[in-house]
């Protein structure tokens, strides 16, 4: 089967999700990543040429503030001309469908789609729809993949931790309807994480998960034990009771990140959050605003990293 | 007009023949095979030499989407495409829009059908009015319009008493039952099977225990009622398990499975492919191999191509909301072939399971080639390469996840009553 993301040349093409994305192409990523993290830090200069002239669509057919935000600003800076398009409001309404609204947008010759969709998959179609000097980013669809947050997941924990290759990391929460998660499992195995741990009820965990690399945890003081990192997963409100959990009470105490559960994990270890946060729901406020938290850094590091995916796609 | 099929390989399932011999058609029946009969004299003669002449195929599950989905498929065009997939008899569930559940609706496809003078089309009756799993059809008056058995299609029946009235009732009358076990809360909102594949793709999914509930519900009321229970599309190796202890309890019961299902698994459906969109979905490879173990047994009867022609629109969208189904007239045969090849299954005894086999689950004195049957023929290239595109297929729906492979074996010539429907003297 040929991998959509690459093209003949073994080279990015699009970045649908961090499955099947040679080690190599990620770490490459991260060191991108790194310079342009350096660019934003330790100079004057906010903005570099390097997408001059490029149109990028932000194709946001589900709302997001936060990650529509940042790859707008990571456009900007290296000086592409930005859309948003927040098609949830309009031509899906009218009834067109997803590839005759992308077909619009190419013949107003777009570089570029970032694309956001409540369907896991939308961006694959988008991306085997397109020309081929047309890239793909997907930012989040249905369940599937959010790759550019695992990727600034990743560059986090490279940041504090240096090496992948002696870590133990424990994901939290709703695995089961969580595109993060699922693109940072990809991630950390690919990037040579010997341990990766799920910590959740039966209930917010999806058939075989096991399979993609994971070990299973149930309790969550025996799954933080020894780890180094602690990767929370936000839990969505209609979540929060029903059939798949009696009640956010029940659902923080049990799987809910407090200092008494975290002191089980090294002393060094950092927590982390893809945002917006549940505070009292799956971490308390003591974690997430406490000395082990990296979760501001995280949004920080989220533009270098969605500046680094464009630049190199632009170059090819 | 007398018509002479020779040096073919006749394989007739009921006859137990597999061997070369001359068939002869005589006023639209079978006179005799191997020798001509007294003072035959043949008007035409297909030459079959290389070529295999069997029973036409008989399926048990093709949409013709008449009435209701004409933009998707016409009669007109999937009779085409049945005749060309050598299928002379078919059967059509009641899902079209509106469902077979009116006497003059059947009567008016029936009608339709005979009109076009192409395969034999048997209308599966609703079971419940408007499919809605409330109240009963009238399935006497539906059967004497033309019905040959009653379904729900896809459509839920829930309400475990409202299922239990239907058999009651059919088996008063001694019609079949035909019934796809799936349970409908477990099966809400999911469009692949519940596993390694749709955990990783992030696709809401189908237990394989959907299958296994419905199916023990099933059952336990076929026990109840009585009724001739015929069990649509299993997916699941719990599934076949619980129909092969059934039969081996002795109750009356038959089963189906489609084509695809006996070649593809959750792993086909790749990056998104929406053409394995399928219902029930594409379950693991251990499953498809309990499939396979159940069509040698003879747990599975028979084999159907669940034809389900999508217009390609409905196909270019993200998986889940892509319409299911998959084009199949045309590709039972070869999709049947290729699976007897590789389980090494005789070649007779993998034609039974679209010929004899599905005659008896819609208790049809067809599927064979007896002395005085109807003949319908079906003449195929059994060693002929063809790709499976657009060009290629004659229905009007493109979409199956065979779409550019290469499979063996075509139909050379159909005849329906010995009239040449498909094929050039």
């Amino acid at each position: 089967m040929n991998n959509p993301q690459l093209n003949k040349h073994g080279e990015l093409q699009h970045l649908l999700s961090t499955e099947g994305l040679p080690a190599p192409i990620l770490r490459d990523i991260l060191d991108r990543t790194a310079s342009f993290v350096n660019v934003a830090e330790g100079s004057e200069i906010k903005k570099v040429p390097l997408l001059h002239g490029k149109s990028v669509f932000n194709l946001f057919f589900e709302n997001s503030t936060r990650t529509r935000t940042t790859f707008e600003i990571a456009a900007k800076r290296l000086s592409a001309d930005v859309v948003n398009l927040n098609i949830g409001s309009s031509s899906s309404s009218k009834g067109e469908t997803l590839l005759d609204t992308v077909d619009n947008l190419c013949a107003m010759h777009a570089d570029m789609f970032v694309v956001r969709h409540a369907q896991s998959g939308a961006a694959h179609l988008i991306a085997r729809h397109v020309a081929p000097e047309v890239h793909v980013i997907n930012a989040g669809d249905g369940r599937h993949a959010h790759p550019t947050q695992a990727l600034l997941d990743m560059f986090t924990i490279r940041h504090y931790k240096k090496e992948f290759h002696n870590l133990r990391v424990a994901i939290v929460g709703d695995i089961l309807h969580s595109r993060v998660a699922r693109s940072q499992i990809h991630a950390l195995t690919t990037l040579g994480v010997p341990e990766v741990r799920v910590i959740a009820p039966k209930t917010l965990l999806p058939a075989c998960v096991e399979r993609l690399g994971v070990h299973v945890y149930h309790d969550m003081l025996q799954g933080l034990r020894d780890v180094d990192v602690v990767m929370m997963l936000r839990l969505q409100h209609e979540r929060m009771q029903g059939a798949a959990l009696p009640s956010a009470q029940e659902y923080f105490k049990y799987y809910g990140l407090t200092q008494d559960k975290l002191a089980l994990a090294k002393a060094d270890a950092i927590v982390m959050h893809p945002g917006p946060m549940n505070r009292g729901v799956e971490i308390d406020s003591s974690v997430a605003d406490g000395t082990h938290s990296v979760i501001l850094p995280q949004v920080t590091f989220g533009i270098a990293v969605r500046m680094a995916v464009m630049s190199m796609l632009a170059e090819k | 007009m007398n018509i002479q099929i020779k040096n073919g390989r006749l394989i007739d399932p009921k006859n137990r023949i597999d061997a070369l011999q001359d068939l002869f058609i005589s006023a639209g029946k079978v006179a005799a095979v191997g020798n001509a009969p007294a003072g035959f004299v043949a008007d035409k003669i297909i030459d079959a030499t290389g070529l295999v002449v069997a029973p036409g195929l008989i399926d048990l599950a093709a949409r013709l989407r008449e009435p209701g989905y004409e933009y998707k498929a016409t009669l007109e065009s999937e009779m085409d495409a049945a005749v060309a997939g050598g299928i002379t008899t078919l059967a059509c569930p009641p899902d079209t829009d509106p469902p077979l559940d009116e006497p003059g609706l059947v009567e008016m496809l029936k009608h339709r059908a005979r009109v076009l003078n192409q395969a034999r089309v048997y209308p599966v009756g609703a079971l419940s009015y408007g499919l809605k799993g409330a109240e009963l059809t009238e399935m006497a008056e539906l059967a004497d319009a033309g019905c040959v058995a009653f379904s729900q299609a896809d459509a839920p029946l829930t309400d475990t008493r409202v299922l239990m009235r239907a058999m009651q009732y059919a088996s008063t009358f001694g019609f079949s039952v035909w019934l796809r076990p799936q349970d409908s809360f477990l099966s809400k909102s999911g469009v692949a099977h519940d596993g390694e594949v749709a955990t990783r793709l992030g696709l809401p999914a189908i237990p394989a225990c959907a299958e296994a509930i419905a199916l023990t519900t099933m059952l336990q009321l076929a026990r109840e009622t009585g009724v001739r229970l015929h069990i649509c599309r299993i997916s699941s190796e719990a599934g076949v398990a619980l129909v092969r202890v059934a039969k081996q309890q002795g109750l009356q019961l038959t089963c189906d499975v489609s084509a695809n299902h006996v070649h593809l698994s959750e792993m086909d459906i790749g990056f998104f492919d929406s053409n394995c969109h399928l219902v029930p979905p594409l379950r693991s490879l251990r499953d498809r191999a309990a499939l396979r173990a159940g069509l040698l047994d003879g747990t599975i009867d028979a084999i159907c191509s669940d034809h389900t022609p999508v217009d390609e629109d409905a196909k270019q969208l993200p998986f889940a909301e892509a319409e299911a189904g998959a084009t199949g007239l045309e590709l039972l045969l070869p999709l049947v072939l290729k699976w007897a090849g590789q389980d090494k299954y005789a070649l007779a005894d993998a034609l039974a399971k679209v010929t004899l086999q599905p005659a008896q689950i819609m208790d049809l004195d067809a599927g064979h080639l007896s002395v005085g049957a109807a003949a319908d023929v079906c003449v195929f290239d059994p060693e002929v390469y063809w790709k499976v595109e657009h060009a290629a297929l004659k229905s009007q729906g493109k979409n199956t996840p065979f779409i550019g492979m290469e499979l063996q074996g075509k139909a050379s010539f159909t005849l329906v009553d010995g009239q040449l429907v498909y094929g050039v003297f």
